[in-house]
């Protein structure tokens, strides 16, 4: 009888999927690195390395005359406004927009309820809104504001909140979606509005994450503003832009200080609010 | 009329079939116990009766209105009406105690005080009555991840309490508490039922507790109804039915079989067990 033949071996049954999707990876990958001109190879080269050495050599010892440290200070105290208040723009902007597009908060998912067709139409505008603020670079919002404006840290901020307020939606967006959602939807089912739930149901365990990302996001625009002061929206990148030029080593070595130190700023303030929100 | 379900069925989306053909209606002000074996449908059946899942087939009525015809508005103003103890209280760890009973009056509060109450609760007193019913008092600021399960469950319980909604749906709300306190606690949800005339439905898994607390059982299986009677005229025979052990033990608290010993084996039209907090 064949009925007690050898039971067939077992087998992971995501094996062949996992390997597809691996093969399709690098695939697709390799033309990429070539179109990318990436060899990293060239980095064992000696030639390179001389004159990058010789590059450097130039940026010590770092600028500290008074008059230069003076131009540091107001740079560095513009820089940190154009960031501060690009991100409270951007959080303004993207903080609704979050709210209105996130799945967690979603009223008519539950049932489904009424309109549910239209709202879901609602949130896919909302995040084609989104798509296209954050699919500008801030710097191309930033040449077409300085047009606007005229020159100067207006026209940067405004870029920063157009930009990051559509990053900000999109990740807080997830960020809400992929915390534990039970919580606001057990109140959503209880007839609580959207924004309470928010408060009650989602915020206490997403704030962590949320706010680390806020702080994150304003360090990115402090580099992002020196990006912008390039094209003539002041702060340190202005400042950078004349070294560079004027190839005073010595100053863009200054403002590289400047910049870490505005980093481990920016991670002491993040830490210290995570721990505040543990 | 607190509820009525007509032929009520449910298809979950992937195709598993969850409720079939349910008949089940409640007056206002009465206690049902639902039993049945895991998998039965306890929890969607709760979940159509709470406005949270629609049928796929069939009507539900609910506090007087069929909620799948209402606008978004009015289906807020229902659902808010309607209270529902979650078998895991969805409660973040990260809140304090009472947040997580004031949060049961969200449905009423607008959004502003909603948000006040985060800063500084909006109705302290409220909170603390209300998990005094359940012993729990002395834990009021306490942060939820400092409770032990069944102190989360209880304080789950606590915000229906405060929510004080006319329907009372609870989902094996007594799991995690040991049989002296899931004693205490369904007596305090039945209390409540008593004192504001809410209708009071409750899926449970100790079949003791369900006879000595709610004077009308519905079993459930697979899905489908099968025995809905006053809590007198259910017999061990049925039970045994329905959770198909024939023989075997019946699920009671603690695992204890002299619980059900004041059953009757089959039955009869004797006079009906005295059950204290019963009417």
């Amino acid at each position: 009888m064949s009925a007690l033949a050898a039971p067939a071996p077992l087998r992971d049954p995501q094996a062949r999927s996992r390997a597809t999707a691996l093969v399709a990876a690098v695939i697709v990958l390799w033309p990429l690195a070539l179109l990318a001109e990436f060899r990293p190879w060239a980095l064992f080269a000696a030639e390179p390395w001389r004159v990058m050495g010789g590059f450097l050599a130039g940026f010590w010892p770092p600028a500290h005359g008074p008059e230069f440290l003076g131009l540091l200070l107001t740079a560095t105290l513009e820089t940190l406004a154009i960031a501060t208040a690009g991100i409270a723009l951007a959080f303004a902007l993207g903080a609704p927009l979050a709210m209105a597009t996130t799945q967690a908060l979603s009223v008519s998912r539950l049932g489904p309820g009424p309109g549910r067709a239209w709202r879901e139409a609602l949130r896919w505008a909302l995040r084609l809104v989104q798509t296209v603020l954050r699919g500008v670079p801030e710097l191309v919002w930033a040449l077409v504001f300085v047009r606007v404006l005229g020159l100067g840290p207006a026209a940067a901020v405004l870029a920063l909140a157009l930009t990051y307020g559509g990053m900000l939606a999109k990740v807080y967006a997830e960020i809400l979606e992929s915390s534990d959602t039970r919580p606001a939807r057990a109140l959503l089912e209880a007839g609580s509005g959207r924004l309470a739930a928010l408060g009650h149901g989602l915020l206490p365990g997403a704030a962590q994450e949320l706010v680390s990302y806020t702080v994150y996001r304003w360090e990115c625009a402090v580099r992002a503003s020196v990006v912008m002061g390039f094209v003539g929206a002041g702060g340190l990148g202005q400042l950078m832009d004349q070294s560079m030029k004027m190839l005073n080593g010595g100053e863009a070595s200054s403002i590289l200080l400047v910049f870490l130190a505005l980093v481990l700023l920016a991670d002491a303030v993040s830490a210290a609010l995570r721990k505040l929100l543990a | 009329m607190s509820f009525r379900l007509d032929a009520a069925g449910l298809v979950h989306p992937n195709g598993q079939r969850a409720l079939r053909r349910i008949a089940l209606a409640a007056a206002a002000g009465e206690r049902l116990a639902i039993v049945g074996p895991s998998g039965a449908g306890k929890t969607t059946l709760l979940r159509l009766l709470g406005a949270a899942l629609r049928p796929t087939e069939g009507r539900v009525e609910v506090l007087g209105a069929n909620p799948w015809q209402l606008g978004a508005g009015e289906l807020k103003r229902l659902r808010a009406r309607i209270g529902v103890v979650h078998q895991a209280p969805p409660i973040p760890p990260r809140l304090r105690v009472v947040t997580a009973v004031l949060a049961g009056r969200l449905g009423q509060w607008s959004a502003a005080k909603a948000l006040a109450s985060l800063l500084y609760p909006a109705d302290l007193s409220g909170a603390r009555d209300a998990l005094a019913r359940l012993d729990l008092a002395d834990r009021l600021f306490d942060r939820c991840d400092r409770l032990s399960g069944g102190q989360l469950q209880r304080v789950g319980i606590a915000r229906v309490l405060y929510q004080a909604p006319a329907l009372m749906l609870a989902d094996e709300p007594v799991s995690a508490l040991d049989p002296t306190l899931a004693d205490a606690a369904v007596g305090a949800l039945v209390a409540q039922s008593e004192a504001s005339g809410a209708t009071l439905v409750a899926s449970l898994h100790a079949v003791d507790l369900a006879l000595k607390w709610f004077p009308r059982l519905v079993g459930l299986r697979g899905g489908e109804v099968v025995f809905d009677l006053p809590a007198a005229e259910v017999t061990t025979a049925l039970l045994h039915e329905l959770y198909a052990v024939e023989g075997a033990v019946l699920p009671t608290q603690g695992n204890d079989p002299a619980a059900l010993d004041r059953l009757r084996p089959v039955a009869s039209k004797v006079v009906p067990l005295n059950r204290p907090g019963c009417r």
